[in-house]
């Protein structure tokens, strides 16, 4: 069983269509939504939830403020300015306890948080492992890493060839969390400046924790020069472009009708995507 | 006045409206455009700023003097992050763990802690005509964006219009760099990706109390049901942007909306009007 990743360090570059269209085409897999922050992937997949779980993870400080002296010692101390006028700012607490060791008159109490919520689904392309992080909490990492677990479990269970991950933006914690550990990383990035300098970010990233990767250039077409100057640099650093797919509005409208591009489309972008597919599973193996 | 740009969705044209408002209002106002998107700093790509300063952004994390220390456990305990441990007749530090709350270093009972600075990316400042420039860049295989988030947010010069590009999402990033800020524009898209990751932006800012508006982007294909969206929640609709190729291809070149088609200037004249009004800061 082989685990695929899917990053792209900025958004938009059409990662999440991609995996929609890996989902139709690969055979025994299971699907992961490792962007917990901003989960696209069930839009597409159009999955039934079987089950549905907390996330509790992280805490916040609560002071009761009929035990409170307003010392202030505690407003003091905290290095997030979480507490003014001895109450906690929700928002700004990052759970680290410090005030309630503190307190001379013990008043505060560390409560633990509902971080969000994840799920285990089923749609027509297979089981999805999906979640989805409260607004403004922390903890997206342990999240990213608790979905990775249940899928793996889920392709040990029924004996999966591959899990494939719909990965986060950025280069931080979620997307360690998510590339830790994973057999290969699809990087999916386009000809634009803020693109080039995102994707070797990113490819930097998966060179610093010795994950293999290969490259797929989206919307090729809207600047070749900066295709050219990305496929020189993959080849400068030995990395694969593995596919270049062309600009095209079918996948805008495939998402409109809610379907991966692959089977609302059998143009050029879907034949891209079937052969990406084809060298990356040959890559994987088993 | 601090307007700040987020956007649920990644990718949807948060750096273009960002550099492209900075650089049209430079005429008429001091602006300041600080990148809080430290994962994946773009701002530069279009403004290329000239650099004037640069510095370490770090976290305190604890550093054990072992004459002093008689491995009695308390740091670990009261460690919220796993990020000291005491194991038998040593103590161990996790420095990616470690939040820099200070609580081990002040609750050691043998006062065997103290702290070192432990860099975990970039603070950079600069300038590109007369718009003051900072952004914050975390450095390779770093978890920890906030901290250098908070760092950026600290430079913000109150004498100018300090526009702020949050990184996408509803995470702690974002909150960070969206929390304290007059005015959120989140910019966003008409497809279905994109009026998911929007409504689920509009909720984290409400949840901050920030007032917001709509920037559309790439408006052509797509359907409708953003626009409807806004509408039915009442959020005001700054500006849409159409998809049109040659803004794609200005984009892929690096080139802002206020430099390649310099009609747009006015466009984010209006825009930053409008937001004068909502906020009441207009007279
Ligand atoms: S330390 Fe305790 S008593 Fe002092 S202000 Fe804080 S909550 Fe109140
Ligand atoms: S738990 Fe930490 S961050 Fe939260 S209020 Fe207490 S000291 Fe501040
Ligand atoms: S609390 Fe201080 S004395 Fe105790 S183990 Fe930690 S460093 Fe050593
Ligand atoms: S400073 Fe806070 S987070 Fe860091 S090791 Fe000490 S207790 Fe843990």
């Amino acid at each position: 069983m082989k685990e695929l990743v899917i990053l792209s360090g900025k958004g938009g570059t059409g990662k999440t269509s991609i995996v929609g269209s890996f989902a139709a085409i690969a055979q025994r897999k299971v699907l992961v939504d490792c962007d917990v922050d901003a989960a696209d992937l069930n839009l597409l997949l159009n999955p039934t939830i079987q089950e549905e779980n907390e996330f509790w993870s992280g805490q916040v400080a609560f002071i009761d403020r009929q035990k409170c002296t307003e010392c202030g010692l505690c407003q003091e101390l905290c290095r997030f300015n979480a507490i003014t006028d001895f109450n906690v700012d929700p928002v700004a607490c990052e759970g680290c306890s410090f005030c309630s060791h503190i307190c001379p008159v013990e008043a505060i109490t560390m409560q633990d948080c509902m971080a969000g919520q994840w799920f285990i689904s089923s749609s027509k392309y297979g089981p999805l492992v999906h979640a989805r992080l409260g607004i403004a909490q922390e903890n997206s990492g342990k999240l990213v890493a608790l979905v990775r677990k249940q899928s793996r479990e889920i392709a040990v269970k029924e004996e999966f060839d591959y899990i494939i991950s719909d990965g986060p933006p950025g280069i931080g914690c979620p997307v360690i969390s998510a590339l830790s550990g994973a057999d290969m990383a699809l990087l999916v990035t386009e000809p634009t400046l803020s693109g080039i300098h995102d994707f070797e970010r990113v490819l930097s990233v998966c060179q610093h924790f010795d994950i293999p990767a290969m490259v797929c250039i989206n919307k090729y077409d809207i600047n070749e020069d900066n295709t050219r100057q990305i496929e020189e640099f993959c080849l400068n650093q030995g990395v694969q472009v593995a596919a270049r797919i062309p600009f095209d509005n079918v996948v805008t409208e495939a998402l409109v009708q809610g379907l991966p591009v692959v089977e609302y489309s059998k143009g050029e972008v879907s034949q891209q995507i079937e052969s990406l597919w084809q060298k990356l599973s040959e890559k994987l193996g088993r | 006045m601090i307007i700040s740009v987020a956007s649920g969705k990644g990718g949807t044209g948060k750096t273009l409206v960002a550099t492209s408002l900075a650089l049209s209002l430079k005429e008429k106002y001091r602006v300041q455009l600080l990148d809080c998107d430290v994962e994946e700093p773009n701002d530069h790509v279009f403004l290329k700023p000239v650099s004037t300063y640069k510095e370490t952004a770090s976290v305190m994390i604890p550093e054990v003097d072992d004459n002093k220390c008689n491995y009695c456990g308390r740091c670990g305990e009261v460690c919220a992050y796993n990020a000291i441990a005491v194991v038998k007749q040593k103590v161990l530090i996790f420095p990616d763990l470690c939040h820099g709350c200070g609580a081990c270093s002040y609750l050691c009972p043998e006062k065997a802690i103290s702290e070192r600075a432990n860099g975990i990316g970039v603070i950079e400042k600069g300038y590109a005509d007369s718009i003051d420039f900072v952004q914050g860049r975390l450095a390779i295989g770093k978890a920890m964006a906030p901290p250098i988030i908070r760092r950026v947010k600290e430079l913000v010069d109150n004498d100018r219009v300090a526009i702020v590009d949050a990184s996408p999402g509803t995470s702690c990033p974002v909150i960070e760099a969206v929390r304290e800020s007059d005015f959120c524009l989140l910019v966003s898209e008409p497809t279905p990706f994109g009026l998911n990751d929007l409504m689920l932006a509009v909720e984290a800012i409400r949840k901050l109390n920030i007032k917001c508006g709509v920037v559309l982007n790439r408006v052509g294909v797509g359907d409708s049901k953003t626009e409807e969206y806004c509408r039915r929640e009442n959020i005001p609709i700054m500006l849409t942007i159409p998809l049109d190729t040659e803004i794609a291809y200005l984009y892929s070149r690096g080139i802002t909306l206020a430099e390649g088609m310099p009609q747009w200037k006015n466009k984010f004249l209006e825009l930053f009007d409008k937001i004068l009004e909502l906020t009441g800061d207009g007279n």
